[in-house]
């Protein structure tokens, strides 16, 4: 009995989901569904109601609702087909797909898998935090679900450790809904997130942010009663003279996000430790054939715009391998090595086919140059492509987009490696 | 006398440093911006700061409990946390259609307190 088949099936209906499905169809895949487990569209964005979404893709300011709205549109004029409220179980390296919605399981085949599956916040047990199990310590985001879909306050006073930017918008979103946030924890020497956030979020509210500072302690048993801050030294050690508490009932975390990646292991799909994603290719294609990777389960990204941007290319490239146009078993891909001061790349491997037409290479650096840097991409030592940035810093990604001349000059290396350091004046 | 004051941008993500010159209340220089939007912002955040205001509001008969709600533009920033205390004693009726206004001319400031989706209302089996 042959499954029912698609050309492009997309797990996850979020933003890389839906650009993802909108771009196969405009590439040419016939049929295109997206597998999504929530009862509508849209991932994470429904919750996410502040702006600053849709600057580079719309040109618009928009919040995240809207952005959805937008992107739900697209796909249902390029007639992508949903089937919502339904969860993948398991996939495999042959494309088959098993589905748990309505009530039953179905199997079905793909032409393309693109993973879309998205992250996940880093949970409490990851920290090491000394005290036992009060209620009142959850996620930044659990505490966004709660406050703008569930209508539900989980506390009053707040300490938020963490200066991610989930962290930073939840402490004015729960300013703005009258509680009080009592300390934003840093154990970094600066902040995680977007300095935008640290403007509009933290100072305009008179946050009180300590960076170089931890929780080290929560008290109370039933509830949270007070949590413990420790100033901490350059290794993240804390002083613990400097040990003070201060009361709360709420404790939130905004520690970092990580790729979920369990479907992708499923099918063999290789990882890649310093993302914690899947490792990819120029097309967004995993180590498996035919399986593609697009948004925040190939590395978190700092902008929604540009999860879409990666996702938009993951599902052309999607299309084309199902439709034939572009195959790239007959190269041996090539690593690209990390130079000095980079922190991860992705795509993390290279095939050098004649028809590569497009190539965007994003990375993270390992810590912040504040003055002018150069980031390069390097081919057998020669600089292929040079841009220089006002400063790098870890929280912000940096996009090298390649010209088709530059990629040209590619074809033949045999070493590429990627560097960041201070502009040589 | 002229004073120069260091504005982060916050129209966009990459967060500019501005240094903007003010004098006689105006803004008579400003560097550091990558874009002509950082000059803007300059002198409104000097002059007149504003923000946008997001939030949301209890709904009844919809299916979610709560709407996401904005600004139509941003609003003085010294009157978000009263603008924001407003919201808090809104109650919407589903169905909630995006765009639609939630709170006209909220706190007498000229702007529109609009929904930022559609809700649909709850079907009752």
């Amino acid at each position: 009995m042959s499954l029912p088949h698609w050309d492009v099936v997309v797990i996850g209906g979020g933003p890389a989901g839906m650009a993802a499905a909108s771009e196969a169809r405009a590439e040419g895949a016939e049929r295109v569904l997206v597998i999504e487990r929530n009862t509508e569209a849209g991932g994470i964005l429904p919750q996410c109601v502040h702006n600053g979404f849709g600057l580079r893709v719309f040109g618009s300011d928009l919040t995240g609702p809207e952005y959805a709205s937008r992107w739900l549109r697209r796909a249902e004029m390029a007639q992508v087909e949903f089937m919502l409220q339904s969860m993948v179980l398991e996939i495999n390296a042959d494309r088959r797909v098993l589905v748990s919605g309505a009530g039953k399981l179905h199997e079905l085949s793909a032409g393309a898998l693109v993973l879309a599956t998205g992250c996940r916040e880093r949970p409490r047990g990851a920290l090491n935090i000394a005290g036992s199990r009060p209620a009142g310590i959850l996620t930044a985001g659990t505490a966004q679900r709660l406050v703008n879909i569930e209508g539900y306050m989980p506390g009053k006073r707040y300490v938020i450790l963490g200066s991610g930017d989930i962290g930073m918008i939840m402490a004015r979103r729960l300013t703005l809904a009258g509680a009080q946030v009592l300390a934003m924890a840093e154990v970094l020497p600066y902040v995680s997130g977007l300095r935008r956030n640290l403007v509009q979020c933290v100072h305009d509210f008179d946050i009180p942010l300590h960076t170089s500072t931890t929780v080290t302690r929560t008290i109370g048993r039933e509830r949270l009663e007070a949590v413990e801050l420790c100033a901490v030294d350059q290794h993240w050690q804390p002083l613990c003279e400097t040990a003070r508490t201060i009361a709360c009932d709420t404790l939130l975390l905004s520690v970092g996000l990580l790729p979920e990646i369990e479907l992708a292991r499923m099918a063999h799909v290789g990882l890649d430790p310093l993302t914690g994603g899947a490792r990819v290719d120029e097309s967004l294609q995993t180590s498996v054939p035919g399986v593609f990777a697009a948004g925040n389960m190939v590395h978190v990204y700092d902008l929604v715009d540009a999860v879409t941007e990666s996702a938009l290319r993951a599902g052309r490239q999607a299309a084309r391998y199902v439709l034939g146009n572009r195959l790239t078993t007959a190269v041996t891909p090539q690593t690209i090595e990390l130079g000095v001061n980079i922190h991860h790349v992705v795509p993390q491997v290279l095939h050098l086919t004649p028809e590569l037409d497009e190539l965007v290479i994003e990375l993270r650096v390992r810590s912040p140059i504040e003055q002018p840097v150069r980031v390069e991409f390097l081919a057998d030592g020669e600089r292929v492509v040079s841009q220089r940035l006002r400063y790098a810093r870890p929280s912000e990604m940096i996009v090298l987009t390649l010209k088709p001349d530059e990629i040209a000059c590619l074809q033949r290396a045999e070493h590429l490696s990627v560097n960041c350091r201070p502009w040589e004046s | 006398m002229a004073e120069t004051r260091e504005i982060i941008c916050v129209t966009c993500p990459m967060g500019c440093t501005v240094q903007a010159t003010v004098e006689n209340g105006e803004v008579c220089d400003a560097r550091g911006q990558a874009c002509k939007r950082g000059v803007a912002f300059a002198r409104e955040e000097l002059l007149d700061p504003r923000r946008m205001l997001t939030a949301t509001v209890a709904l009844k008969g919809g299916v979610l409990r709560r709407s996401p709600v904005r600004s139509e533009r941003p609003l003085p920033k010294a009157m978000l946390l009263r603008a924001a205390e407003v919201l808090r004693s809104v109650t919407l009726q589903a169905p909630v259609a995006q765009g639609q206004v939630v709170v006209a001319d909220i706190l007498g400031s000229g702007v529109d307190i609009i929904a930022s989706r559609d809700i649909a209302a709850e079907v009752l089996s």
